[in-house]
């Protein structure tokens, strides 16, 4: 099983590497990057590249670890036992199977992805050490070991808001999504908007790269951001003059509800956009 | 296999450990990769760095070791203009010299240039692709370090700069990017969770207990479980601040949103019998310095965010205060400070290596006994680990 990219999705080459280290050893590849650099997205192109399962574990400040092994139903295993259902002898009807359960019984190799997982307790990555080392947990219920058939390939996405700990890292393959020069963009774009005019694409780019440039911005916009303007651009069908006019005194690009998503940013540019009035005035 | 690279690694101080060795040889072994070196980079990159922020100096270890290059990687190395390494290369060489050599383009001038240095200390043997002034300093007065300027690898032989030579990870090194978000995540580090005040919350655990032992339903709440530490700030402000108030205004709405108890007063290069809430309005109303000390309790935390940058006088000596006359010398006001407030920290804009050259900086740092960390967010972090041990 090797990835190299798919017909939706540009992948750099330390990240094919990375990904193939991770699906060859069958060790965790932990992912961090900008917002909107693509992470989540990865986990699913590379299930669709090795036609695995793609299994999504997505993790909110709530989430426990015991709940990507398995949960035991008492509520329900309580009622039953006041209507008299059969079911209630045997404890294994209860034990609601969690995310990894599914990924280490699974027929296939799955692709297991766990996303965002610093929004969860500071000591979740440490509570799941054991179970992504070994590939097997036990449930102390019904005293049985769930062991992985065969070690599935999991990818896990950080944004980088809680500090892991060094144990977890140890265990875990690293690549950090770097924001794609101008050519990956320009191979980005025709991936997905292959039809699109080759000059529009040019000038949309250069505004927004020099958009990222301008300093103070809050939020800078990203890829994914860049993508829904492009085809807020191709819906609207703005006459190509309009990108291309860069007068100052609309510094502001068309449609830019779709990059800036901060009202302080916006303001922002309107404060750049009149200095440049005052300065063309002179 | 490897085992320089891996005791290089571990004395550049990136956290490696003998498991990622052993995965990265495992990873060889069953030919992850192809021949190719980028490739062998990638893959160790994966294997051994866990932080972003250690990107940049991977990669110079990296060239270190594959290359033998000579970096040291406790020095930044400055990107330096080309006009002043022309200005150098005018100092060098003679006019003649230089127009025959302007004929050929910059990277040649490089190249001479190179050369010339190296003839003329006569530590550069081996041919180095760096250029290390050492003893002597052209820039000196401008205030730059040249010791370790990088002159842009192998230029003008036609040969494209590796991947790691490229460096492409340096921003961000941990000392260099802060913005709030970020700040938010340093300061995170000082948490103590605890539970008071209303009861609002259902305890799910007790009330199952309870229900149990009582024999009807029982409901136990209890309160909500929140960041109970408390946080004392203190600003300087005016004067040699004005600089850093971009940096010192990101801390102060990332600390008012992650702190819920957390109070902040203005002061002037130092805390002396007063202090103010509003600048604006800093002369009309001032807040004598003992009644903060008699109104929050001792397991306050506290922060002084200053550049530590004044007159020695303004430390140790009554009346040195620029704006007023002060009774008491600073010194006695900020021990009276740190007193009550066991755990306390100073964070100072001012980049760390330029310290040792103000005396008032060094005379600050000894009173903290040594808790003055950079507003960096390696400094924020390490500071509030700080606070976090001392009670």
């Amino acid at each position: 099983m090797r990835f190299d990219g798919t017909r939706d999705y540009v992948a750099t080459e330390d990240l094919k590497v990375a990904v193939n280290a991770a699906a060859t050893l069958r060790r965790p590849l932990l992912i961090k990057g900008e917002p909107g650099t693509g992470k989540t997205v990865l986990a699913t192109e590379v299930a669709k590249a090795m036609g695995a399962p793609l299994i999504e574990w997505h993790i909110k400040s709530t989430t426990k670890a015991q709940q990507g092994l398995y949960e035991y139903d008492a509520v329900s295993r309580l009622r039953d036992s006041q209507l008299g259902d059969e079911r209630v002898h045997d404890i294994s009807n209860y034990i609601k199977r969690g995310k990894l359960w599914e990924a280490f019984t699974a027929e296939q190799t799955p692709i297991l992805l766990v996303d965002e997982i610093d929004k969860a307790d500071i000591e979740f990555p440490n509570d799941l050490l054991q179970e992504l080392d070994r590939m097997e947990f036990f449930v102390y219920e019904t005293g049985e070991t769930v062991r992985a058939k065969e070690r599935p390939i999991i990818i896990i996405t950080s944004n980088n808001e809680k500090e892991l700990p060094d144990a977890f890292l140890r265990r875990c393959f690293f690549h950090y999504i770097q924001f794609p020069d101008a050519e990956t963009m320009q191979e980005i774009i025709d991936v997905h908007f292959p039809d699109i005019q080759k000059e529009l694409v040019k000038e949309a780019l250069s505004i927004f790269f020099d958009m990222r440039e301008v300093p103070g911005l809050k939020k800078k916009p990203s890829t994914s951001e860049l993508l829904d303007w492009l085809k807020l651009l191709m819906h609207e069908d703005l006459p190509l003059e309009v990108l291309k006019s860069r007068d100052p005194k609309k510094l502001i690009p068309p449609l830019h509800g779709a990059l800036l998503k901060n009202e302080q940013d916006v303001m922002l540019f309107e404060k750049l956009a009149f200095i440049n009035r005052r300065e063309g005035r002179q | 296999m490897f085992l320089n690279f891996f005791t290089e690694l571990r004395a550049a101080r990136i956290p490696v450990s003998l498991k990622e060795h052993l995965t990265l040889l495992e990873a060889l072994k069953s030919d992850v990769i192809g021949k190719r070196v980028e490739e062998f980079y990638y893959l160790s990159r994966s294997t051994y760095v866990k932080d972003e922020a250690m990107l940049d100096r991977f990669d110079q270890v990296f060239g270190k070791v594959f290359n033998g290059l000579e970096t040291s990687f406790d020095q930044e190395t400055a990107e330096v203009p080309d006009e002043w390494l022309k200005q150098l290369a005018e100092a060098v060489f003679s006019e003649e010299e230089m127009k025959a050599i302007e004929e050929k383009g910059f990277d040649e001038i490089m190249e001479e240039l190179k050369k010339r240095l190296d003839e003329q200390e006569g530590r550069h043997e081996g041919g180095n692709k760096w250029i290390g002034t050492g003893g002597k300093s052209p820039f000196g007065n401008s205030g730059y370090n040249p010791a370790g300027v990088r002159i842009g690898g192998k230029g003008g032989q036609g040969r494209a700069i590796k991947v790691w030579e490229k460096r492409a990870f340096k921003d961000l090194n941990d000392d260099v990017e802060i913005g709030t978000r970020n700040i938010k995540v340093a300061l995170r580090r000082l948490r103590k969770f605890a539970r008071d005040g209303a009861q609002e919350e259902l305890d799910l655990d007790s009330t199952i207990r309870g229900t149990a032992n009582k024999g009807y339903l029982d409901i136990v709440m209890r309160p909500e479980r929140r960041n109970a530490v408390k946080v004392l700030i203190f600003f300087d402000i005016g004067g040699s601040m004005d600089g850093h108030i971009r940096t010192c205004e990101e801390l102060f709405s990332a600390a008012s949103s992650e702190f819920k108890n957390m109070e902040y007063f203005y002061f002037h290069n130092m805390p002396y019998e007063a202090v103010w809430k509003d600048n604006k309005r800093r002369w009309s109303e001032r807040i004598p310095t003992f009644d903060i000390l008699h109104k929050y309790p001792h397991d306050y935390k506290l922060i002084f965010v200053g550049d530590a940058s004044m007159s020695p006088y303004e430390v140790s000596y009554p009346g040195g205060s620029v704006e007023h006359w002060n009774e008491e010398p600073g010194e006695v006001w900020l021990r009276r400070m740190t007193d009550v407030y066991h755990s306390a920290v100073w964070l100072n804009p001012i980049p760390e290596k330029h310290w040792q050259y103000g005396q008032s900086v060094q005379m600050i740092k000894t009173l903290m006994e040594n808790r003055m960390y950079p507003l960096t967010l390696g400094g924020i972090e390490e500071a509030m680990r700080t606070l976090t041990r001392s009670h």
